[in-house]
């Protein structure tokens, strides 16, 4: 079966195919059913094939067909336990998210187009994560952009929406062109852009200085991607797309891309200590910025968007750490209880007749039980309670950081103290949407969502809430199943018993402080007037776009605009007239010789014959 | 006195000047045809003597060649002299200059 491995990225994208050429004969629901049919048999591909990795399968490289052999990469698939976890939260987390958009689209008139770009993301997405090279990885890296474009613009009517993909866009080709450079350093070092190879031969090959080069440049990569400081600015904006599309891309999956990929290059960055450094202040500092922006929202999924920068900052501070297994076992929880939040999330503003304003929801737990149970599960779950799954993966990424030492406490420290802000902005979110007095309109109709809506939360909340215990200090299951895909990494655990103990106590204390705070600005009654001060920067996300309005978009535009207006009127034109000029010039006085007379021209003839004759005899030395 | 070739090729050299001379000078377009054919033989003369002397065929070949190629010619050219005459009444080239650049 592992021969058919390449179905699980070909299904999807032929459903990509089928629903954007013959969608409109498909029509609605069929065409959101074909959808998740077609993620599903991928997941239960998955399921089955990653099943042998609990008994300690090997790692499997799985050719496909030849592409471009003479620098390694050839479209061969790599099936190891980390891709094999990748794959699953794809196609699981994604295929859940299918069947809630079956309801959530509703009446949209595009809505097998959706489909079909959702099947694509899919697709892309387990290119990436499953490619067995570089160049392959890279396809898959610009598809997932490609489709995320798609999909942040999918109601491109509305200019916020279409300006927001093209800033999405614009902003991971930043990204995009640091990878890029890498991976032509890595070609250049190695001839081979090979995982297999690059990576055995990392040691022998690489200097510190070029190591480094090269992880910088990917982790230039992995910021745009995973919207960490300073490209994160993309995302808040990419709220602009349908909910379900947030879940799927913009939380569960393709923002992981940048962990994922640090995970799987960890060869090479465990060569370079000056870039695993700079990654994980990166991921701290980001973890602490964009906690901050999320306590200031009022647009329910610009906190959960401004929540999702923050998560991405631990998972990126812990493959920093080189705590690979604490960041992909962040990934995968923060994967299940993000969509969660994000899907609840949809189904109030659905309910809600697309309001997301949290200062215009309130007192919705009676209208809408199961989103509310739901979404209660993960916002413990992200706010890090035991025994939830948030709780696990946070704490081991502190842990690492605490056992690391040195430099790396301060991380801690900035963990603990996101982990504070974390609790009170989504006890915030909890409180202002379902909590407290009705703040909407008169004329909305809260109801609870349909069940292909509903269903997909249950299921997510189930593994939100107990996905955590597979990898416990007592029991590090997901530790062991990852193992053979990081044997050759020397990895960072958290300390003993006592240390990790004593750390989640601190952590648990400072998360019950972060609630209570929030219960206390909050919960009773009077809600207090957010405006004003720190409350206005929030909102504006402290100037940033101002701020790269002005320093990058204004200089470039007015490059581009000297570029056309001057360089290309005067220079570019000027050069083309120019040979017009001179071609004329030369015709005009050629034209003389076209007398119009016949025996002008057998003149001619005559006269260059003679001449032809002449030089012939004068080489041949007849005079 | 034999003929040797050099007779041969100096009788074509002196026709094809004559032919080429006419080709320039005259103004009669039928003249010039005439003139055209002068050349044309007087090379198809080279041919022949050449095959002559060095006991090959090709020359005489070659020479058939030139003659048909001459009667397609003429015929071609012959046409639209008529076709111009009918139009113009005159067989001047010197008056058919409207390519004149």
């Amino acid at each position: 079966m592992i021969d058919y491995l390449w179905l699980l990225i070909a299904l999807p994208l032929l459903g990509a195919l089928t629903l954007i050429v013959l969608g409109k004969r498909i029509g609605e629901p069929a065409s959101g059913w074909l959808a998740s049919t077609l993620v599903a048999i991928p997941f239960i591909m998955a399921v089955i094939l990653a099943v042998p990795f609990a008994g300690g399968a090997e790692t499997e490289h799985v050719y496909v067909f030849s592409w471009i052999p003479v620098i390694g990469a050839n479209a061969s698939l790599l099936w190891d336990p980390l891709s094999a976890l990748m794959a699953l939260i794809v196609t699981g987390v994604g295929g859940l998210i299918h069947i809630y958009s079956i309801g959530y689209m509703h009446g949209d008139d595009r809505y097998p187009r959706f489909f079909g770009y959702m099947n694509l993301f899919i697709g892309s997405m387990l290119t990436l994560v499953l490619a067995d090279n570089f160049a392959l990885m890279f396809v898959g890296w610009e598809l997932v952009g490609l489709s995320s474009y798609l999909l942040i613009s999918f109601w491109f009517s509305k200019p916020s929406a279409a300006a927001a993909g093209k800033k999405a866009f614009i902003v991971n080709r930043i990204g995009d062109w640091g990878f890029l450079v890498a991976l032509m350093m890595i070609f250049a070092a190695f001839g081979t852009l090979d995982f297999a190879i690059v990576f055995a031969r990392a040691g022998g090959v690489l200097s510190v200085g070029m190591a480094t080069a090269i992880t910088l440049m990917l982790f230039v990569g992995a910021t745009g991607k995973s919207a960490q400081l300073p490209l994160y600015v993309w995302l808040p904006d990419a709220m602009e797309g349908p909910t379900p599309v947030s879940a799927l891309i913009h939380a569960a999956t393709m923002v992981t891309a940048g962990v994922y990929m640090i995970a799987r290059t960890a060869a090479l960055f465990e060569l370079a200590p000056v870039s695993l450094a700079v990654v994980a202040t990166v991921g701290a500092l980001t973890a602490l910025f964009a906690a901050t922006l999320a306590v200031g929202q009022r647009d329910i999924k610009k906190v959960l968007a401004y929540s999702t920068i923050s998560q991405l900052g631990y998972m990126i501070m812990a493959v920093g750490l080189t705590a690979l297994t604490a960041g992909i076992f962040h990934l995968m929880t923060h994967a299940f209880f993000k969509a969660l939040l994000f899907l609840a999330a949809g189904s109030v503003i659905h309910a809600m007749s697309s309001e997301q304003d949290m200062w215009k929801m309130g007192g919705l737990r009676k209208y809408m039980p199961t989103t509310f149970v739901t979404m209660v599960i993960a916002w413990l779950a992200i706010s890090g309670v035991f025994p939830l799954s948030g709780f696990w993966s946070k704490d081991e990424i502190l842990g690492a950081a605490f056992a690391k030492g040195g430099w790396f406490i301060g991380l801690w420290a900035i963990g603990v103290i996101t982990a504070l802000i974390t609790a009170f902005y989504m006890t915030r979110l909890i409180i202002l949407t379902f909590f407290g007095e009705k703040r909407w309109d008169p004329d909305a109709h809260p109801h609870e969502s349909p069940s292909t809506m509903t269903i997909p939360l249950m299921v997510l909340a189930f593994f939100a809430a107990v996905i955590g215990l597979w990898n416990t200090p007592v029991r590090l299951g997901l530790e062991h199943f990852l193992e053979p895909a990081f044997e050759n990494v020397t990895q960072v655990h958290a300390l003993g018993n006592l240390t990790v103990t004593a750390l989640a106590l601190i952590s648990l204390a400072v998360v019950t402080v972060g609630i209570l705070l929030a219960y206390h600005r909050y919960g009773r009654g009077e809600l207090p007037a957010e405006d004003g001060g720190y409350w206005a920067a929030a909102l504006d996300g402290y100037g940033v776009d101002d701020l790269y309005g002005k320093v990058i978009v204004a200089p470039g535009k007015a490059a581009a605009t000297w570029l056309a207006m001057i360089f290309d009127v005067r220079v570019v034109d000027g050069i083309v007239n120019g040979l017009a000029v001179v071609t004329k010039a030369f015709g005009s006085s050629l034209r003389v010789l076209q007398t119009g007379w016949v025996r002008s021209y057998g003149a001619g003839i005559v006269a260059g014959s003679l001449g032809v004759i002449l030089w012939l005899l004068l080489r041949g030395g007849a005079f | 006195m034999t003929v040797t070739i050099g007779w041969y090729m100096s009788l074509a050299a002196v026709l094809f000047a004559i032919g080429a001379a006419g080709v320039l000078t005259r103004r009669n377009a039928l003249v010039m045809f005439m003139s055209v054919e002068l050349m044309l033989n007087s090379v198809n003369l080279t041919f022949i003597a050449a095959a002559k002397e060095l006991g090959l065929v090709e020359g005489q070949v070659a020479a058939l060649f030139v003659m048909v190629v001459a009667a397609a010619e003429v015929t071609i050219g012959l046409a639209i002299l008529v076709a111009v005459f009918r139009r113009r009444a005159s067989a001047n080239v010197d008056e058919l200059s409207e390519l004149k650049g």
